[in-house]
Formats: structure tokens, C-alpha cells, sequence
């Protein structure tokens, strides 16, 4: 198999809301910018684009036809869309660059959530015959989920409060966060429910944002990038859709991804878990022991765009292998309702 | 922005939403032997197709539950209410639905419900109007015609902000002149503008204003009538290229029989009333034949 690496990464300010408009175009020219730039490419350098995002997110059809202005398709370029978060793209460029046809990719996920109700939005991802015509919105499932593992002694609201009071500090060092700051968690669990067992802090916040990453393999990654993020093990995973009929705090998605991903030994871990319970349940299911750094960068609950989100945990995670401050690291991505699919992405720098 | 989804169902959601018209619930037995409500059509383990059904009472436990202070449009209750996963009796898996308990602290996990039928049931998960806090059976079963197909109604609302580059084309309609955009790499002007030109991929910064004549670059005659037309077919549907534009738009052309319309024809907008102008391209009600000659093929071939 090929050697395939994260050579490059790049995001926008996670913000409440953005004047552009809903295909992407306004976040995505000023990234493409800098990540390229940042490697000496022009986009003729690049073989293969890939992005994740969302119609009904954007609330206009195609969206993601519209947001290829912003690579300036001309002469043609290959390309290719899902509509999930940006690291189901990551995967798609990393299988398109194992196959040998390309050398470099550059993959892109965005989201403008401030567009529209982003909780009753999120209902559009249930079963459209027995689920979605009840409209559960995104918080009161997490609820649920929440309320069960508190019930079962996995967690309490006190604990809950601490990953989002960590969180948040970690994100002081994050100028592109959302939400950053020293917060005590006896104040935090002084606040009001938002949805029973959930309060404020415990939900990422809503945001508008874009990511990107490029891909390379082999000796084009070693020109591109003093210390390439190789990739050793790549994985995704799902559960069923029925999520009455699924052991909603065993995530075993989550434990099969990282088990054939290797994610044994790694020193940084950037978890998407969009509710403070899901860091636990994930840091649990990946096996991550007190000794790995969970999202230094702050995580979701500090910023998450949403179908850009999980494509930054894997570039938050390979930016600690660039910069040689870790050299086997870990990004997770989710998607649909209480962690049902689970992708981990394993990284290692190579002395 | 809405769409009514309609769905087939086959012959397993089938049986289970024709069932709740006639108020039962009905499960289906997966190859584990657990009984799933809803149904399942293919096992989640061991992907068989899954064909014995099981009928199951309509009172359960709830098995995990979260309080919605604020219901959400759309929702089946628009008081506070409690999201539940509800093993029904008889069943192994739980069902989502809500539960009118009044406040969150009648609610908790091992609490007894039953359901609520709606009055008007037509074979869709909401003929279960809801839970309800209690060990009684809920009302028998009646007879109903079957149901094959579920209408499922989506309603989703956004907000579109007029970006950097719509703000000054949107401004211009408003007075009455139509701003382009000139892309500062190849200097293509774009109209109605873009926030990148989609050939270089950079903001089309440059702003243009272009006079309100232009040519057909090509055209379509509307035969077919349609929901929300404004106008009785035929008529002409057909891409405008403004003078000064590199991009056509398509934009109604009247003032001329169908038959007579031909690529290169010159034509000009005509504007409504001036006191019915907003920030649109419908300020321009439609296009007209100018009267000048034919402008020649070369002149838009690039542009088609």
C-alpha cells in the first residue's frame, strides 16, 4: 500500500454567524488560499477534490455544485461531494490516492448552520417513515442518551461540566474557537436546563465554518511537508439506524473503528463528540487512558461547523504531528443521531 | 421552504402503520429472537429479512427520557413535554415518542405509560398522539382500510443574508440599474454576480454597472403548464446575455409569437412600475424585442 499523509490543514474562525451565503463560497476562497499557499501549490497541483456538506443544512438545492466556484473548476477538475461530514470525503481521497490515480488531494468540508434551526434540521438524518415525522430535535435525543448513562452510573452532571469547563480552557490557546475561557463547573451546573438532563454548556455551540486538508502520498508528501502526518490507519464504522433497537452507551461503532484503526498509543486524541457525555463514552470506547491529551484545540464544544467539524478534529489531530510536539495522534469523526457512525483516523510523524 | 415527501411502504411498515390506524402496535421477530418495535425490514445483525410479526400491548416502560421545556415546531405537543425510549409490553427494543406528563417530575425511567390514539388516524407514527402516564390498557382496536403509502410533511425555515457581493446587485434593482461583478483575474463580468468567479476562484471584486439591453443566446418554448405559473403556455423562456455580461441569465421574453423568436434576437427589459421595485431581478417583469437587427452568431458563441 501506499504511504499517505496530512500534509496541510487549514479553517475558518468558528463564528455564530457569517454574511455570506450558504454554499460555502466566502469561507472556502480564504482557506483554499492559505492551505495552498502554505504549501507552495496552485490548484493545478491538485488531482483529486473532495467535500462533505448539507442541502437541507444550506436550506438551497446543490449547494455543493455552487461551492465549487471556489476552486475555479476551469480547466476541469475531479471532483466529488457527500453529503456528511468532510472526513467521510477525507476517506474518500485517502482510498482515490491508495488506488495510485492521484497524487495530491485537497478535501473541504462547510457548514452555515446560523441559516436556519439547526435542532430541527438535524431531524432530516432520522428514519423519514417512524422518526422524522415526530421532528426529535438533536438535543432532546442527546438527552436521552445522557440521562441513561447517568442512570447507569457512566457519568454524572458534574462530570459532564468538567469536559465542557476543560474544553473551554483548552480553547484559550485557540484563536479560531468559538467558545474559550476559565469557567468554574460549580457556576456551570448552576444554570438552567436547556433540555433535561442538558444544560447550555453541555451542547456544542451552533457555527459557521469551513475546514480543509490536504492529502499526499508518498515522496510528493515528503516534499510538501517537513513532518507528514502518515496515516496508518484509517476506519468507519456503523450502527444501526434503529437507535431504540442499539446499546446507546456501548457506541460499539465507535470501539470497532478504533480498534482496526490502531488506536492504541496515541499521545493526542481530537474527539467529535458534540455533547460533553459523548467525550466520555468515546474516550471510553477508543480506549484512551488519563495519559492522552483530548482535544487541546478546545474540541466541538468550543466551535462546530457542522460537516466541517469532524474533518477539523483529523486536521487538529495532524497539526500535532506537523509542528513535532506529538508523533502519534488520533482524529474522530461522527455523524448521524448519539454517535451511530464512527470514523478514526490514526496518524503517525516518522523520525 | 416545504415538501410534502410522499413514500411508499411496503409490506412491513406497511403492516405496522395500518395497524396504528386500527390502534395496535405490531413488532417484528429478529433472528436473535428479540421482538423490534418498530419493525425492522432486514435484521441489524445478521441482515435477514425479518417476516414474523408480533403484535404487542400498548402500554410499555419507559427506558430513558429527556424533558423539552419549549416544544419545537412541529413536535407533537406544543406544551412541555418528555422525549422517551419506550419498551412497549411484549417488545425487546423501544419505540421513540413523546410523553404528556405535565412536568419532569412525574417522569422517570421504569414509569408506566400507555398510548394516546389520535382521533383521525390515516396509517403514520403521529396517529400515536402521544404517551400518557398510566397502567391502563388504552382503547381496543377497530377496523381500517390498509394504508401502502405515508405522506410525511417537511417545513424548514431559513434566513439568506445577502452576501458581500448580492449586497450591491440587490441595492442596484432597487434603483433600477443592474451592477455586475468582473472577475479581477480574467476579467469575465458576472451578472447576477457570484462570490467567486468559478473559473480562477477568487472574489469577483470589480463592480460594473451594464445597461438593460442585451441578446438571446438561447431559448425554450413553455408548453407545459405547471404549479405556480404565472403566466398561460406557450410562451418564451430564454437566456439573456446583457451587454458588457460574459453570463446569460434566463429571464421571460414577451412581445413576440413563439415562432418568431430565433438565438442572436436583440431584446430590452421592461421594467414595472417604479413604486413596485425591490431588491429583485422581478423589478424587470420581462424582456421585449428592441427592434434592432439581429446581433451576429460570433458576437455570443463564447457565451452559449
Amino acid at each position: 500500500m501506499r504511504d499517505i499523509a496530512v500534509v496541510g490543514f487549514a479553517q475558518t474562525p468558528c463564528v455564530r454567524e457569517t454574511d455570506g451565503t450558504t454554499n460555502g463560497v466566502e469561507m472556502l476562497v480564504p482557506i483554499f488560499h492559505e492551505v495552498l499557499g502554505g504549501l507552495g501549490l496552485t490548484k493545478s497541483d491538485i488531482g483529486f477534490w473532495c467535500s462533505g456538506s448539507s442541502d437541507y443544512l444550506a436550506g438551497r438545492a446543490f449547494s455543493f455544485v455552487s461551492a465549487v466556484d471556489a476552486i475555479g473548476a476551469f480547466p476541469p477538475i475531479m471532483e466529488s461531494h457527500v453529503e456528511m461530514d468532510a472526513a467521510w470525503a477525507l476517506y474518500e481521497a485517502w482510498v482515490k490516492l491508495l488506488c495510485g490515480e492521484v497524487d495530491t488531494a485537497l478535501v473541504y468540508g462547510f457548514g452555515k448552520s446560523s441559516a436556519g434551526q439547526l435542532r430541527r434540521v438535524m431531524a432530516m438524518q432520522l428514519d423519514p417513515y417512524v422518526v422524522t415525522p415526530l421532528w426529535p430535535d438533536s438535543l432532546g435525543l442527546a438527552g436521552i442518551q445522557a440521562r441513561m448513562g447517568i442512570e447507569a452510573g457512566l457519568w454524572d452532571e458534574r462530570q459532564m461540566a468538567s469536559v465542557a469547563a476543560r474544553s473551554r480552557a483548552a480553547a484559550v490557546s485557540n484563536p479560531l474557537a468559538q467558545l474559550s475561557g476559565s469557567v468554574e463547573v460549580s457556576d456551570l451546573l448552576a444554570t438552567p436546563y436547556v433540555v433535561d438532563p442538558l444544560r447550555r454548556h453541555d451542547c456544542a455551540p451552533i457555527t459557521d465554518g469551513a475546514a480543509t486538508i490536504v492529502l499526499a502520498a508518498g515522496d510528493r508528501a515528503r516534499e510538501l511537508c517537513e513532518r507528514p502526518a502518515w496515516i496508518t490507519g484509517f476506519e468507519h464504522r456503523v450502527d444501526s439506524p434503529s437507535f431504540g433497537a442499539r446499546d446507546l452507551l456501548g457506541c460499539a461503532s465507535a470501539v470497532a473503528a478504533g480498534k482496526a484503526a490502531g488506536a492504541g498509543g496515541v499521545e493526542v486524541a481530537e474527539l467529535h463528540a458534540p455533547f460533553t457525555h459523548q467525550e466520555i463514552m468515546l474516550r471510553q470506547a477508543l480506549g484512551l487512558g488519563d495519559d492522552v491529551v483530548v482535544n487541546p484545540s478546545g474540541g466541538v464544544l468550543a466551535g462546530n461547523p457542522m460537516f466541517a467539524a469532524g474533518l477539523a478534529r483529523i486536521g487538529e489531530a495532524a497539526r500535532r504531528v506537523h509542528d513535532g510536539s506529538a508523533s502519534k495522534v488520533l482524529g474522530h469523526a461522527t455523524s448521524g443521531p448519539l454517535l451511530q457512525q464512527n470514523l478514526v483516523c490514526v496518524m503517525e510523524g516518522r523520525e | 421552504m416545504g415538501f410534502d415527501y410522499t413514500r411508499s411502504l411496503g409490506p412491513t411498515l406497511g403492516r405496522f402503520l395500518t395497524d396504528l390506524r386500527r390502534r395496535k402496535v405490531t413488532g417484528i421477530r429478529g433472528s436473535d429472537g428479540r421482538v423490534h418495535v418498530p419493525p425492522l425490514e432486514y435484521d441489524p445483525v445478521t441482515a435477514e429479512r425479518l417476516s414474523e410479526f408480533v403484535d404487542v400491548a400498548s402500554t410499555g416502560v419507559v427506558r430513558g427520557w429527556s424533558w423539552i421545556p419549549e416544544p419545537l415546531e412541529a413536535q407533537p405537543l406544543d406544551r412541555p413535554f418528555a422525549w422517551a425510549l419506550i419498551q412497549l409490553d411484549g417488545a425487546d427494543t423501544s419505540l421513540l415518542h413523546a410523553v404528556d406528563a405535565g412536568s419532569p417530575d412525574r417522569m422517570s425511567t421504569g414509569a408506566r405509560v400507555r398510548v394516546r390514539w389520535r382521533a383521525e388516524r390515516v396509517g403514520a407514527i403521529t396517529d400515536i398522539e402521544c404517551f400518557e402516564l398510566s397502567d391502563e390498557p388504552s382503547a381496543d382496536p377497530v377496523e381500517a382500510d390498509e394504508v401502502t403509502m405515508v405522506t410525511t410533511p417537511v417545513h424548514l425555515h431559513y434566513t439568506h443574508s445577502a452576501s458581500p457581493t448580492e449586497d450591491p446587485f440587490l441595492r442596484g434593482l432597487m434603483e433600477g440599474r443592474l451592477i455586475a461583478q468582473r472577475c479581477p483575474e480574467c476579467s469575465k463580468v458576472y451578472f447576477p454576480p457570484r462570490p467567486a468567479c468559478p473559473t480562477d476562484g477568487v472574489p469577483t471584486t470589480d463592480r460594473i454597472e451594464l445597461s438593460d439591453r442585451g441578446t438571446v443566446t438561447t431559448f425554450c418554448v413553455v408548453n407545459v403548464p405547471f404549479l405556480g405559473q404565472r403566466i398561460p403556455p406557450p410562451y418564451v423562456s430564454a437566456y439573456v446575455l446583457l451587454d458588457g455580461a460574459d453570463i446569460p441569465f434566463l429571464h421571460l421574453l414577451l412581445g413576440v409569437a413563439p415562432e418568431d423568436v430565433r438565438m442572436g434576437m436583440r431584446v430590452e427589459a421592461v421594467w414595472k412600475p417604479r413604486e413596485e421595485w425591490g431588491p429583485t431581478m422581478q423589478n424587470i417583469d420581462h424582456f421585449k424585442p428592441s427592434g434592432e437587427p439581429d446581433a451576429p452568431f460570433d458576437s455570443y458563441s463564447q457565451h452559449l
